[in-house]
C-alpha cells in the first residue's frame, strides 16, 4: 500500500475529506518553495503535489503561469525538483510531483522515476498525459512503485472515465470545469456529477481541483469528493507576500482555513 | 507499399498523437469523427470545393518561371499559391475548418496566429461564413505585424494580444488551448498549420493536400512528367505537407523540406526543427522541437514570422525519418537573396517563407543540373512582407507608413 493508499485510508476512517495542497518548485527560489510546502504541510495539509515549472503550460491560469515563469528566469532545473520532494516527504506528507509530459519524457520517463522514488516522492500527476499516450509511465511507475493520478474532465465519456480510473493509482484527479488552473468565485456545479459518475465505475478515491481558494468551498468539495486540490489560491500568498515571512504566514493561515473546510466541521 | 498515415490514434510511426488535458479528449475524438464524415460525404467536398473555386481562386496555376529558371540552372515550376484569396496556402486550410465549424453547429472560432497570415485567413473565412472569431496573438507579434492586427480587426475578429511567456506564437498556441478547453461546447480551433494533436495534423493534411494534387497534375501536363523535386518551406509544415502528399508514393521524386535557418544553425538562432532540434512534446504531439536539456522550449528566430516556431508537424518527423522526405536549412541570408532574385527575375513579391523554399531549390538545382525539373510551392505573397524586406534590404530612407490597399 502506498503512502497515498495509506492517507486516503486514514481520511476514510476520519470521516473527512484529504487536503491536497500544490506549489511550484523552485518560486520564488528552491529554499523558498521548500519553506512555503513546510507551511502549508504545518498549517495542515495531508498531500504536497510540487509543481515542476513548465515553459508551455497550458493547463494553467495566470497565477501558476506567472510562479512558473518567475521559478524559470530564476534558474530552476529539473533535477532540483527532486530535492524539493525530498524535503516536502520528510515532513511526513505524502509528495506527488505535478508535471506536463515533455520534461519527464526529456529526462527520462524511467530515470525520472527512479529518481522520484529515491527522493521519497509517491507519484506522479499529469495533466497532458492520458492513458492513451502513458505506456512507459505506466511501466516505469510499476517498477518503481509510484502513483499515477491521470486527470478526468466534465468532458470525458463513460468509457475514458473507466479507463482512467483503471489505469490510475493513488487518487483521481477530477478537474470541477472545464478550465484551467485558477481561483474562481463559485464551486463548479459540474464537480458533483463528475464525481457521482465516477464513482459508478471505480472506488478509488477522488480528488477534485480547479477553483477551490478557502474554507468555505472547501467544505462544499468535501461533501462529494476524497480529497480537495488547491492551487493557485496558495501560489497566489507568495506572489502577492510583501516579503516570505508575510507569505508563509499566508499560507499557513490559508492551510488552516481550508483544512477546516475539508474536515466538514 | 501504399503509404497510409497515421494509424487510428494519429501516430505517424512514433511520431504524433494526442498529449492533451483530458478535457479536450473527447472534442477531439468527436472532431476527428467529425472530419472523417464530412470527408466522406459528397455533398461537404462540393461545398468546400465550390468555395475553394468561387472564392478563394483555387486552383492556384502552375507557372514555369523562365528567368529565374535560367539562373538557378534548372527548370523551375512555381505553384502560385501566392495568388490564393488572402494571399497563401493558408485559406485552404481555414475555409475546410471553418466549413467543418458550420456543420458541427460551433457559432464561435479561435485562432492563433505569428505573424497574422493565418489568423487573416480565419477571420476572413469566418467573415465568409459567418462566424464568431477570435484570434490570438503574440504580443510581439502584434507591435511587428500591426497592419494584420488592423486586417484582421477589419474583417471582423477580435485580437487578444498574449503577454504570457515568450509573448510569440508558441504563446499564441498555449493561450487559444486554455480559451478552447473553457469553451469547447461552442467553439472550433481553427488550428493554424499541420500540427498539434490527432486529429490536426492529418485532417489539415487532408486539407492543404490540394496543392500538390493540384501540382503533380498540372506538371503532367505541362512537362509529360513528374518533376524531379518537390521543394517547400517548413515551419509548423502545412504548405509543405501540402505539396509532399500527392508525392509520397513516387518514389522517384525527391521532396525537399526548407527550414528556417535563421542566422545558422550553428549559431542556435534558428527555427530549424527538425535539423537543429530533438525529439519531445509539444502542443499534443509528439514531433521534433528546440528543446534545452530540461525539455523547456527554446524560442526560435527567423526573419520569416511564419516559420518562427519551435516545432513542427509529426508527419514530416516521420517522413524525415523513414527518409521519404530530407529537411534542410536555410539561413536569412539565402532565403533574402533568393527572395532578391524572384522579384527582379520574374516580378514576383514571395513571401519571405516562400523565399525560404527557392533558396533551397537553388541549392538543389546545382546537385540535380539543368536537366532536372523542380516544383516549388510558392506558398504565399510577400505583400505582407515588404516592410520587413526593405529595411533588410536598407531601401528605407525614413519611416514608412503603408497605405490601407496597397497590400492587396
Amino acid at each position: 500500500m502506498s503512502a497515498v493508499d495509506e492517507l486516503f485510508v486514514r481520511t476514510r476512517d476520519e470521516n473527512r475529506a484529504a487536503l491536497v495542497g500544490y506549489l511550484p518548485a523552485g518560486f520564488p527560489t528552491k529554499a523558498q518553495s521548500i519553506a512555503g510546502i513546510e507551511a502549508m504541510v504545518d498549517g495542515g495539509v495531508d498531500l504536497v503535489e510540487v509543481g515542476l515549472p513548465y515553459s508551455d503550460p497550458v493547463m494553467d491560469g495566470p497565477v501558476i503561469q506567472a510562479a512558473a515563469e518567475q521559478a524559470l528566469a530564476a534558474g530552476f532545473r529539473v533535477s532540483d525538483v527532486f530535492d524539493v520532494v525530498a524535503a516536502s516527504a520528510a515532513t511526513g506528507a505524502p509528495t506527488v510531483i505535478m508535471t506536463y509530459w515533455n520534461p519527464v519524457e526529456r529526462y527520462g520517463v524511467e530515470r525520472f522515476a527512479a529518481d522520484l522514488a529515491a527522493a521519497g516522492g509517491s507519484g506522479l500527476i499529469t495533466p497532458d498525459l492520458t492513458p492513451d499516450e502513458a505506456g512507459p509511465w505506466i511501466d516505469a511507475s510499476e517498477k518503481y512503485g509510484l502513483d499515477r493520478t491521470f486527470l478526468v474532465a466534465p468532458s470525458s465519456t463513460d468509457e475514458r472515465l473507466a479507463m482512467t480510473a483503471e489505469a490510475s493509482s493513488g487518487f483521481i484527479y477530477a478537474t470541477a470545469v472545464m478550465g484551467v488552473t485558477g481561483a474562481r468565485e463559485q464551486t463548479s456545479s459540474l464537480a458533483p456529477e463528475l464525481v457521482s459518475r465516477l464513482r459508478q465505475v471505480t472506488d478509488k478515491p477522488v480528488g477534485v481541483g480547479l477553483g477551490v481558494s478557502n474554507g468555505a468551498q472547501a467544505r462544499e468539495v468535501a461533501e462529494f469528493a476524497d480529497a480537495v486540490i488547491v492551487g493557485s489560491a496558495l501560489v497566489r500568498c507568495l506572489l502577492d507576500a510583501p516579503d516570505e515571512s508575510a507569505g508563509l504566514d499566508a499560507i499557513r493561515t490559508l492551510a488552516r482555513d481550508l483544512r477546516a473546510g475539508v474536515e466538514r466541521k | 507499399m501504399t503509404y497510409a498515415q497515421p494509424d487510428a490514434t494519429g501516430h505517424f510511426g512514433r511520431f504524433g498523437g494526442r498529449f492533451m488535458p483530458e478535457a479536450l479528449v473527447a472534442p477531439l475524438d468527436e472532431l476527428a469523427a467529425a472530419w472523417t464524415e464530412a470527408k466522406a460525404d459528397p455533398a461537404f467536398s462540393a461545398e468546400l470545393d465550390r468555395m475553394l473555386r468561387e472564392y478563394a481562386n483555387i486552383p492556384s496555376p502552375l507557372y514555369e518561371a523562365h528567368r529565374f529558371s535560367k539562373i538557378a540552372g534548372a527548370r523551375i515550376l512555381l505553384k502560385r499559391e501566392d495568388l490564393n484569396h488572402t494571399g497563401a496556402h493558408k485559406i485552404r486550410n481555414v475555409i475546410g475548418q471553418a466549413l467543418l465549424a458550420k456543420r458541427i453547429g460551433k457559432p464561435r472560432a479561435i485562432a492563433e496566429t505569428g505573424a497574422g497570415q493565418h489568423g487573416v485567413a480565419a477571420a476572413t473565412a469566418c467573415a465568409y461564413l459567418d462566424l464568431e472569431c477570435t484570434v490570438y496573438m503574440g504580443e510581439v507579434d502584434t507591435q511587428r505585424q500591426a497592419l494584420n492586427v488592423a486586417r484582421m480587426k477589419m474583417l471582423g475578429a477580435e485580437v487578444i494580444s498574449v503577454t504570457s511567456g515568450s509573448r510569440t506564437l508558441k504563446d499564441a498556441i498555449n493561450e487559444a488551448l486554455r480559451d478552447w478547453v473553457a469553451s469547447v461546447d461552442t467553439t472550433s480551433y481553427l488550428f493554424g498549420t499541420a500540427a498539434g494533436p490527432h486529429p490536426f495534423p492529418s485532417m489539415v493534411r487532408d486539407l492543404t493536400r490540394g496543392i500538390g494534387d493540384e501540382a503533380r497534375a498540372q506538371c503532367l501536363e505541362l512537362t509529360g512528367a513528374l518533376p524531379d523535386a518537390a521543394v517547400a518551406c517548413v515551419g509548423g509544415g502545412s504548405n509543405a505537407i501540402g505539396l509532399f502528399t500527392a508525392f509520397i508514393d513516387d518514389a522517384d521524386v525527391k521532396l525537399l523540406g526548407v527550414e528556417a535557418g535563421g542566422d545558422g544553425v550553428e549559431t542556435g538562432r534558428h527555427a530549424a526543427t527538425i535539423t537543429g532540434g530533438e525529439v519531445g512534446v509539444l502542443h499534443g504531439a509528439r514531433s521534433f522541437l528546440l528543446q534545452d536539456e530540461d525539455g523547456q522550449t527554446i524560442e526560435s528566430h527567423s526573419i520569416s514570422a511564419g516559420l518562427d516556431y519551435p516545432g513542427v508537424g509529426p508527419e514530416h518527423s516521420y517522413l524525415a525519418d523513414i527518409g521519404r522526405a530530407s529537411y534542410v536549412p536555410a539561413t536569412d541570408a539565402a532565403a533574402m537573396s533568393a527572395f532578391d532574385l524572384l522579384c527582379k527575375s520574374e516580378g514576383i513579391i514571395p513571401a519571405i517563407e516562400s523565399a525560404h523554399a527557392l533558396a533551397g531549390a537553388l541549392e538543389l538545382a546545382k546537385e540535380l543540373g539543368p536537366d532536372s525539373t523542380i516544383l516549388v510551392n510558392l506558398s504565399g505573397r510577400g505583400d505582407k512582407d515588404v516592410h520587413t524586406a526593405a529595411e533588410y534590404f536598407g531601401l528605407l530612407d525614413g519611416p514608412v507608413v503603408l497605405d490601407e490597399g496597397v497590400e492587396e
